[in-house]
């Protein structure tokens, strides 16, 4: 009885084997499938064609680079990420300073405001290609008409803008989100002092406020590239890549290759350029929290 | 019955050395008190005592037997936290007897123990708040009763007062030495305020950079610092230190230069100083008196009239030398004055800052107990 | 004073507004719900006679609940999992922490980092060959794998906040590890841990990458669900409308909820 707690005083034995599950699970998450595309990435291997594996060597890659899919993905991948991040950051701090005045009703509004967010993306899609976005019935065809403008056919005739459009309405609250709450964490008196010392409110805003969202910003600019390279559910629900291979994204172009080709050997070798892509955006926003973590 | 025996006990960070080898006796119903500025090591070792921190290297040592090994609840101590650690979720009556609970104690036996360490606190009426419902001396109460409600050989106390107000860590600091009477209980007590290591302490050990500078009783300290360090650490306010030239120097006595030009000869063992030597001059401010024959002079830069007493500040070139005088005093700002001070009553320092030995041993600093129990002792 | 008072007024409509613009599709949605399939494509208007048809229809196509049993299953199951799997690993973080504490934390962030395309394929058939393709449990192994940093993380943030003194109080009165996380860790921090669950329910409620393709109708969620109403030719927008309300009702409102923690949690603490 006496002994039961001996040697717990402090410990690394102790604190290792209440890490143990999590650490485990993870590395084994982590670290089984990244071998495994690895090495499927070498491979000749196509699910219709069992028993056919062989080793390719960079045949995969070489395929891969030389196939204009890849690069007219790795363009919408980008189009895409580079405009939803400038609609939401730039747009996010507009609103974030918005939100902040106060005015009637200012609680409600910022809930609403948010709210996108947490709908489910297949939900958001869905809504937005047909309710909204609908070259008949949709809102935006009713609106355009009180003005007796013709009808705009989104999908078919702006595809990548019809799902940036989407995805940034998702993404936008998200950004407002973080800025909000980092906006909250700004010193009053240091306004104050400000317009003491004659800043108006757009010197303010540039001198002050800015500044003090400087990292907020960064935060959420990494968060969502590491989100938003990897869009998938909005345009499988909507446009499933096309037309031809007008919203295929790099995500979309695995999913395609691996589940509706079965080219196992080629979507890894995708799957390895997704990840070293991201790979390069979590290098620096894990730097970032790690600095967070000194205090 | 209950003593404590640290042998070379040391702790390692990374790279810094928190504690350089510690060696310390406990004796039975002794009240020990740890201080230092912060940042010493003081509360580690407190720490590395309970039990909630590892020694590097070194034995722990309570009752004769090695208890390095043995985890926190087990080793008989109790310890009460600078936030008094309460668990807000429970009321007075759980929080002071979860650990008879987590030991398996039946309901009645909690109870009764519960009852009556809230008797000796006078908690009785707040058994069943919680402690967000308490004031700050109330919840310190609790925390204390917590520690009383185990039973312990050794209480530990990591800075107690220091979220109180000023009226009532006086009142604590009165209860607390009640208490110590009351249990006849071992205490370590950690502090950084050295009234309160002054008042209650039987043992004052001051650490300073992870090392032990002096060990000794109140009264030894303060009439009879080791060191520089000590000497201005102990005593309120500070002593004043003023850089002398020896002399002359032999067994009976130093005589010194003093910066005004003036000498007089300190009574201490001068054995091996040769004239020329720089040392340092120490002399606490309730030790120098106003005097228009004194060897020193300065003029008045501050004066803080406290009624019975007036701290004086004066400004002696380069130096702030604190004087406590009467508080009659007639003086007022920018006036010069001339002081002086008893020679039995200065301390003087070496290069290395270590204290010249006095001829003559203060007669109370050998009084090892403050209550009327133990009998005073040979010096140390 | 006026102009302060006209400014405020203009201020007010701007906002809102904006406000009405960004939720419009959220409330447009709700409305249409409440419509016949009629008057769901008829021109927009906000005064119709509500109806509640189109719930009747869903409900009576008892698969609904097939799909939202499946997604509180999986939500609820990959919570709890992840929470009894992160809450003793958080605790040592952040109360026993060693060299390697902070090294540990930043990698479980990276591993957060992988594109789950990256690893599709490999998961694909090691599902395949586990027979855990199409079934709630292999959807649950995802999920509380997926969300385990995230929860670790804001579990470590809440914990740091607990004053380190109360833990070891309760080792000095004699708490073993499981003592302290159950009567002292668990109950103190109850408000963040509450928090972390819902936002680890509201990732897997609405993850779709991993449930489209893991899942076909067995264990598929409502976000699979959803999904179908993009295939077929038929117009069903007053029910796609009604499901959608009821598939994100519940979210919405967690959401509302958490946003403050949540902010803590989708990032990794950087912003408080």
């Amino acid at each position: 009885m006496r002994t039961r707690a001996s040697g717990r005083t402090v410990g690394g034995l102790r604190s290792l084997s209440l890490q143990a599950p999590a650490v485990t699970l993870l590395l084994i998450w982590m670290l089984i499938p990244l071998g495994m595309t690895l090495w499927f990435s070498f491979q000749r291997y196509n699910l219709m064609m069992p028993g056919m594996e062989q080793f390719a060597g960079l045949e995969n890659y070489e395929y891969l680079f030389t196939d204009p899919a890849l690069w007219r993905a790795m363009g919408t991948t980008l189009v895409l990420v580079g405009s939803v991040l400038a609609i939401s950051v730039i747009g996010g701090t507009l609103l974030a300073v918005l939100y902040q005045q106060e005015f009637l009703g200012r609680g409600v509004a910022r809930v609403l405001a948010i709210s996108p967010f947490f709908i489910m993306p297949t939900v958001s899609a869905l809504i937005w290609q047909n309710m909204m976005m609908h070259p008949v019935n949709g809102v935006l065809a009713w609106f355009t008409g009180l003005f007796g403008l013709p009808a705009i056919d989104w999908f078919s005739s702006f595809p990548l803008l019809s799902i940036i459009i989407i995805v940034a309405w998702q993404w936008l609250p998200f950004a407002l989100l973080i800025l909000l709450t980092a906006m909250q964490s700004l010193d009053d008196d240091q306004v104050e002092a400000a317009r003491m010392d004659g800043a108006g409110p757009v010197a303010v805003f540039f001198f002050i406020t800015l500044p003090h969202l400087k990292r907020a910003i960064s935060v959420v600019i990494m968060i969502q590239m590491i989100f938003l390279l990897t869009i998938f559910a909005e345009i499988y629900v909507t446009t499933s890549g096309g037309p031809g291979l007008a919203t295929t994204n790099l995500a979309f172009l695995i999913y395609i290759r691996a589940l509706l080709e079965f080219d196992v050997g080629g979507a890894s070798a995708g799957g390895v350029i997704a990840i070293i892509l991201a790979n390069i955006v979590a290098i620096f926003l894990i730097r970032m929290v790690a600095k967070n973590l000194e205090d | 019955m209950a003593t404590l025996q640290l042998t070379q006990v040391a702790k390692r960070f990374d790279d810094t050395e928190v504690l350089k080898g510690i060696d310390l006796e406990v004796n039975d119903r002794e009240f020990v008190v740890f201080v230092g500025p912060s940042g010493c090591g003081k509360s580690t070792l407190l720490r590395i005592i309970a039990g909630l921190e590892n020694a590097t290297s070194g034995d722990i040592v309570i009752d004769g037997e090695r208890i390095n090994e043995v985890g926190p609840a087990d080793r008989g101590l109790a310890m009460v936290f600078q936030s008094y650690a309460l668990y807000p979720h429970m009321t007075v009556e759980d929080n002071m007897g979860f650990s008879l609970r987590l030991a398996g104690v039946g309901k009645e036996q909690r109870r009764d123990k519960v009852r009556e360490a809230a008797r000796i606190l006078q908690l009785e009426p707040l058994l069943d708040r919680k402690p967000k419902a308490l004031s700050g001396g109330q919840r310190q109460r609790v925390a204390i009763g917590r520690a009383i409600v185990r039973n312990p050989s050794i209480f530990l106390f990591d800075e107690p007062l220091s979220n109180l107000d000023a009226a009532l860590r006086v009142q604590m600091r009165i209860e607390l030495a009640r208490l110590h009477e009351e249990l006849d209980a071992t205490m370590i007590y950690v502090t950084h305020d050295q009234i309160e290591a002054m008042t209650m302490a039987d043992k004052i050990v001051v650490l300073q950079a992870g090392e032990v500078e002096q060990v000794g009783s109140p009264m030894e300290l303060y009439h009879h610092p080791r060191n520089r360090f000590v000497a201005g650490f102990i005593g309120s306010p500070k002593m004043n230190f003023l850089p002398v030239t020896c002399r002359a120097a032999d067994t009976d006595g130093v005589e010194v230069q003093l910066p005004g030009g003036g000498q007089r000869k300190v009574p201490v063992n001068g054995e091996g100083l040769s004239g020329g030597e720089q040392l340092e001059l120490g002399i606490r401010p309730e030790h120098l008196v106003l005097d228009d024959e004194g060897p020193l002079e300065g003029r008045i830069q501050v004066l803080e009239r406290l009624g019975g007493q007036t701290s004086l500040y004066l400004q002696m070139g380069e130096q702030l030398i604190t004087l406590m005088a009467d508080g009659d005093v007639e003086h007022r700002v920018n006036d010069h004055v001339r002081f002086g001070f008893d020679p039995q009553r200065a301390h003087l320092f070496d290069a290395d800052g270590l204290a010249l030995t006095s001829l003559q041993r203060h007669p109370l600093s050998r009084l090892v107990r403050q209550d009327s129990r133990a009998r005073p002792e040979g010096g140390a | 004073m006026n102009t302060s008072r006209t400014q405020r007024l203009v201020l007010a409509v701007v906002a809102w507004s904006i406000t009405f613009v960004i939720f419009f599709p959220i409330l447009w949605m709700f409305l249409t719900g409440f419509k016949t399939e009629a008057q769901a494509i008829a021109d927009p208007t906000l005064f119709f006679t509500p109806t509640l048809d189109s719930y009747a229809a869903i409900q009576s196509r008892a698969n609904y609940f097939h799909f939202a049993l499946n997604s509180v299953y999986v939500a609820f199951g990959s919570t709890l999992l992840a929470l009894l799997i992160g809450i003793p690993s958080a605790y040592s973080m952040a109360f026993l922490p060693t060299k390697r504490t902070k090294g540990t934390l930043l990698w479980m962030l990276s591993t957060k980092m992988l594109p789950p395309v990256g690893v599709l394929v490999p998961i694909y058939l090691i599902f395949r060959d586990l027979g855990m393709l199409d079934t709630r449990t292999g959807l649950i192994v995802v999920y509380t794998l997926m969300n385990l940093p995230i929860v670790i993380w804001m579990l470590y943030t809440f914990f740091k906040d607990l004053p380190k003194d109360i833990l070891e109080a309760g080792r000095m009165d004699g708490a073993s590890t499981h003592q302290e996380i159950l009567f002292l860790l668990i109950p103190l921090t109850l408000p963040g841990i509450a928090s972390t669950g819902l936002l680890s329910v509201i990732l897997s409620w609405n993850e779709a990458f991993w449930s489209l393709n893991l899942t076909s109708s067995r264990a598929a969620p409502l976000t699979a669900y959803i999904a179908s109403f993009s295939s077929p030719e038929g117009l069903f927008w007053a029910k796609l409308s009604a499901a959608s309300t009821m598939a994100v009702a519940p979210i919405l409102i967690f959401g509302w909820l958490t946003q403050k923690q949540m902010v803590r949690g989708l990032t990794f603490g950087a912003v408080k």
